[in-house]
């Protein structure tokens, strides 16, 4: 295990990899894409994803057209690092849809040689017969929602899936695209930590070089917040949960899949593109229903979200490219808290003067930070700061949603 | 306009809460057409808000009716309706002291209760003559006889000349006014060409007229013009107006002896007119003042904390306002480490207290936080100094202490019989000593009347809820200061983190403090939010832990699921627990939300 002291020292070669912060300078893009349907709704789900029959999916092609056109308009000369079909379950829209996004977004922007291209796929029969024509259409990575891999678990969380029908997936994808990834939803209901050991086990002998792990969150608002209030199940309390966390952290660094984000396994080199632009701060455009981007115009930075529901997004859209609200810019302070939120939850950290460029205030950014407080946190062992930048450590990590607003000051 | 002295009867309307004196006093002033139809309401004495809403009388109010009896004579009538609720005898004991007469209803329903009986001894002890009116007759379950033979029984009253009536229908009213006309006395001698003497029987601030006296003249007469002078303090002024409540004011040329009425004289400050003074005149003062009123004691102390810190000054000015019209008030400005600035409070009863937290609230929008209501302790020092203690932070070094001293109440309780157990039950718990237990009553009717004496203390938190809920309702329950005694009373110290919280900080029996400690430590533990470090709650007497809580550290909280679509939302509960932050209170290297410590202290002591 790499010493947590060496990794703050190293944060600015570790930093300078994917897509550093301030790509957004170097007019550098991401490109979101959400397709909000799917076959059924999973009890868990709290995700903008609808269960919707006879889909116009010309009209909705045309949308998705249409608003690559309207950012395209608003962020010329931006260069497309990489693009994100997500949902919702993406892979049910139609390769065609697909291509047709991929060729407006090169129409519309330069696009890198290297550009990754992911869509999310849900493991069915019907979706992995299309993953060779979506790669034809220029998807060069997939990320597949295994979820479990036994059957028992994947009844209770509401997939339409079973086991088997996931490794096949997990299989086409390896023969199919360059690179794949899949999702685990763990601490489930009745868990131990030995069986999710072993699941682990059979999980790295499936994966490529990445994988999500997911503690199992209850949401609001979806039907396992009602059961688990009404005590039908209960998942593992705060301790067991901590204690999956650190098996899940140890044994994936001992397959050479350290975390590389709190729920993010990685490959040094193969991490999400897509997504390191989130956690670094860079700036991406949000497409379809729900969909929210960060975008930096004249040095300003400029949050959009298009509307939730995807009739009245499909219909705005479709005539002017959005249907988001004009928002006011971010004030400094916002934007250094979003900053810091998103790298935080790097194992890397963050660079001071990257949180300084997030901030845009041409000042000092750690005006913002309560001292003391941080240094107590060092003093626990939970945070790492010098000169170059401040890493969380895993114990810090895990306590992240706290830990944030202790050492933040006032606005 | 003017009657002389045979045909003036000046009386209070006195009873139990609720036994109906306001819907009374509303048919005696519509009968003798003081307000025309249109313009009654229910209840129409009780104008403000707070006693429209919860129908109940906090102010004494005055009015003057006209009524032409059977003999052929207009009488004058000064009509004062009082409050039932205990906390505010004070304010009976003025009226009663103002006139001459008392109206002692009862409610058919429910004969004699508590209040009835401290009432109508406080008539007694005043020399009235008493008129019982047995109130409620329209109800089904009215029984006119049983009421007549409690008021006999219990309250050893001559019921013979009780008026059956009902404010509700109108039944009986002639009846009662005929009874005051004739049963009542005028006025005790009063001397017209003598030096102006006359009692100020209450002020307050009206928005249109200014500071209003209210008055009852004894001697020489009070008129626009006159000069004044306030004899307590010296105080000289001109009166500006002459005027009485019908109840609509209306002005009149004078006042004159046995009258009742109002007079204003462009004062400024209220502080200048103490109730009970003797007011005369200027250049032909009388010789000597009249006896005025016992002064009115706060018996129940508890802090007021603005809930936003900013809002400190508003609150001074606030509590300056609402004291313009309720002299009872008292205030003084303290500051506290985990509530920040404040006023040490003290009020006539805990009804009074919650009261005035309503009418900061309301009137002048502000957000309280309330500290756990007290009562003032005597602390004997060995140095044979003797201090009153106000607020238990405040209580010296335990070894510089001899003993300590607390109030003591004795209350007296009536209760049906079968649930007499429970009740004596919490008087033992509440460290009372029974003095009597007897029946009142006979057959069915039969109540016990209970006599105990009881530390304040015990009584302030929650005894008249308890009193009430473990009696279904059908206890009443009436107390007086009965003095100090000496106990074995303890600073029950709440510790955060090894440091006190001073809001928390309580004076209690030895025998109940583990009880009250861990009590405390147990709903800290559950109202304050785990945090990443460890919490320690402890209560402690002097250096000795007695109780101990842990909130423990917080082990895992982080978001699993954090993209582009999270952010906003994700920031949003970042800024709410900011936001939160503003609120907190340092303890150690750990924050306690002031909102914790705010509901330890609205559970009071369960
Ligand atoms: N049926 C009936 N109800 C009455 C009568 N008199 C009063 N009430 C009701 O009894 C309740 C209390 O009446 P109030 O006049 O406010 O009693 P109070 O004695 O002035 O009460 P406090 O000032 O709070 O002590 C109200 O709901 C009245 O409507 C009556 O003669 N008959
Ligand atoms: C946008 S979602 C779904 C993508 C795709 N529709 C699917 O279900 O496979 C991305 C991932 O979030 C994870 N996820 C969704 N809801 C979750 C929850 N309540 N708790 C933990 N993980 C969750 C799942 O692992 C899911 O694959
Ligand atoms: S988890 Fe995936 S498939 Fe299930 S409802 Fe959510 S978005 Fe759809
Ligand atoms: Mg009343």
């Amino acid at each position: 295990m790499p010493s947590e002291r060496r990794l703050c020292k190293k944060l600015s070669s570790t930093l300078t990899n994917p897509a550093p912060l301030g790509a957004s300078e170097k007019g550098q893009l991401g490109v979101y894409i959400h397709w909000p349907f799917c076959l059924s709704k999973c009890p868990y789900c709290d995700f903008n994803s609808h269960v919707r029959e006879g889909i116009d999916e010309a009209a909705w092609r045309a949308a998705y057209v249409r608003s690559v056109e309207h950012y395209a308009q608003r962020l010329p000369g931006r260069q497309v690092r990489s693009i994100f079909f997500g949902g919702g379950t993406p892979s049910l829209m139609s390769p065609e849809t697909a291509e047709a996004i991929i060729s407006e977004i090169q129409k519309n922007w330069q696009v890198s040689n290297d550009v990754e291209i992911t869509l999310e796929a849900n493991p069915t029969s019907v979706e992995i017969e299309k993953f060779r024509a979506f790669q034809m259409a220029g998807v060069n990575r997939v990320s597949i929602g295994v979820q479990a891999l036994n059957d028992t678990d994947l009844k209770f969380l509401g997939r339409e899936h079973s086991a088997k029908e996931a490794i096949q997936a997990i299989e086409t994808a390896r023969k199919v695209f360059d690179r794949y990834s899949f999702d685990l939803i763990y601490a489930r209901p009745e868990q131990s930590l030995s069986a999710w050991e072993d699941e682990l086990a059979r999980a790295q002998d499936l994966a490529d070089s990445h994988l999500s792990l997911y503690q199992l969150t209850i949401e609001r608002n979806t039907p396992f917040y009602m059961s688990h209030e009404q005590g039908l199940f209960s998942i593992p309390e705060e301790g067991l949960a901590a204690d999956f966390y650190t098996l899940t952290q140890e044994v994936m660094e001992g397959y050479g899949l350290p975390a590389y984000e709190v729920s993010n396994h990685a490959r040094a080199g193969e991490e999400s593109r897509h997504n390191m632009i989130y956690w670094t701060y860079g700036d991406y455009v949000g497409i379809g229903p729900g969909a929210h981007g960060r975008i930096t115009i004249d040095g300003r930075k400029y949050p959009t979200r298009e509307h939730q529901a995807p009739d009245i997004w499909l219909d705005r859209a479709g005539k002017d490219g959005t249907a988001a609200k004009a928002e006011a810019s971010l004030s400094h302070y916002d934007r250094f808290m979003e900053a810091l939120m998103m790298g935080l939850r790097l194992r890397a950290g963050v660079r001071w003067e990257d949180l300084d460029r997030a901030a845009g205030h041409g000042e000092s950014a750690q005006v913002f930070l309560d001292h003391a407080k941080l240094q107590t946190v060092q003093d626990q062992g939970w945070a790492l700061c010098d000169d170059d930048g401040i890493a969380l450590t895993q114990e810090g990590r895990l306590r992240l949603n706290a830990l944030l607003p202790y050492i933040l000051k006032e606005a | 306009m003017s009657h002389t002295l045979e045909h003036i009867r000046n009386f209070a309307i006195i009873a139990h809460i609720d036994h109906g004196k306001s819907t009374l006093a509303d048919r005696l002033i519509q009968t003798c057409g003081g307000l025309e139809e249109r313009e009654m309401t229910e209840q129409v004495l009780d104008n403000t808000d707070i006693e429209r809403e919860r129908g109940i009388t906090i102010k004494a109010q005055t009015v003057r009716l006209e009524y032409t009896a059977k003999d052929g004579i207009t009488y004058q009538l000064n009509l004062m309706d009082t409050p039932g609720h205990v906390d505010f005898s004070y304010e009976v004991s003025r009226s009663l002291a103002s006139c001459e007469g008392s109206i002692l209803v009862v409610d058919a329903t429910q004969g004699v209760e508590a209040q009835t009986l401290a009432n109508v001894y406080m008539a007694i002890e005043n020399d009235h003559e008493i008129v019982p009116a047995i109130n409620k007759i329209d109800l089904p379950s009215a029984d006119v006889d049983f009421a007549k033979q409690q008021i006999e029984e219990v309250i050893g009253l001559d019921a013979s000349g009780a008026v059956p009536c009902s404010g509700k229908t109108g039944a009986g009213i002639h009846d009662l006014l005929e009874a005051i006309c004739t049963t009542l006395p005028p006025p005790k001698e009063g001397d017209r060409n003598a030096p102006t003497k006359a009692l100020l029987v209450d002020s307050w601030y009206d928005i249109y007229l200014g500071v209003v006296v209210l008055v009852r003249v004894v001697d020489g007469t009070l008129r626009k013009g006159q000069r004044i002078k306030f004899m307590s303090n010296g105080k000289m002024r001109e009166i500006d107006r002459v005027g009485m409540f019908t109840p609509k004011h209306v002005l009149l040329d004078e006042l004159g002896p046995g009258e009742m009425g109002f007079i204003t004289a462009s004062i400024k400050d209220i502080s200048e007119t103490n109730v009970g003074d003797t007011i005369t005149d200027e250049k032909r003062p009388c010789a000597e003042k009249l006896p005025g009123f016992k002064p009115s004691i706060p018996m129940v102390f508890c802090s007021f904390y603005p809930a936003d810190a900013g809002d400190f000054e508003k609150l001074r000015e606030s509590l300056g306002k609402v004291r313009l019209n309720d002299a009872s008030l008292h205030y003084e400005m303290e500051s506290s480490q985990a509530l920040g600035l404040g006023f040490r409070c003290g009020f006539l009863g805990l009804l009074h207290m919650e009261i005035i937290q309503e009418r900061l609230s309301r009137e002048f929008d502000l957000d309280l936080i309330p500290t756990a209501p007290s009562v003032v302790y005597k602390i004997n020092m060995t140095n044979g100094e003797q201090i009153e203690l106000y607020n238990p932070v405040d209580l010296p070094d335990v070894v510089k202490i001899k003993t300590i001293e607390e109030p003591w109440i004795r209350a007296t309780i009536l209760v049906p019989d079968e649930y007499l157990g429970g009740l004596l039950k919490l008087c033992q718990d509440r460290r009372g000593v029974q003095e009597q237990l007897t029946y009142v009553g006979s057959g069915s009717n039969a109540r016990a009347m209970l006599v105990y004496r009881l530390p304040l203390n015990e009584v302030v938190f929650d005894f008249y809820d308890r009193l009430k809920s473990l009696s279904k309702g059908y206890a009443s329950f009436d107390y007086e200061l009965d003095g100090y005694g000496e106990n074995d009373l303890v600073k029950l110290e709440i510790r955060v983190n090894e440091e006190p919280v001073d809001a928390l900080a309580m004076i209690v029996h030895r025998d109940s403090a583990e009880t009250r400690g861990r009590g405390m430590c147990e709903r800290l533990k559950d109202l304050i939010p785990r945090q990443m470090f460890k919490i320690a709650i402890q209560a402690a007497i002097g250096g000795k832990i007695i109780a101990r809580e842990n909130v423990s550290a917080l082990r895992k909280d982080v978001t699993a699921k954090c993209y582009g679509g999270d952010v906003s939302r994700k920031k949003k509960l970042l800024e709410k627990q900011k936001k939160g932050k503003a609120k907190m209170r340092q303890y150690g290297n750990v924050e306690i939300p002031q909102s914790a410590f705010i509901a330890a202290l609205k559970m009071g002591d369960e």
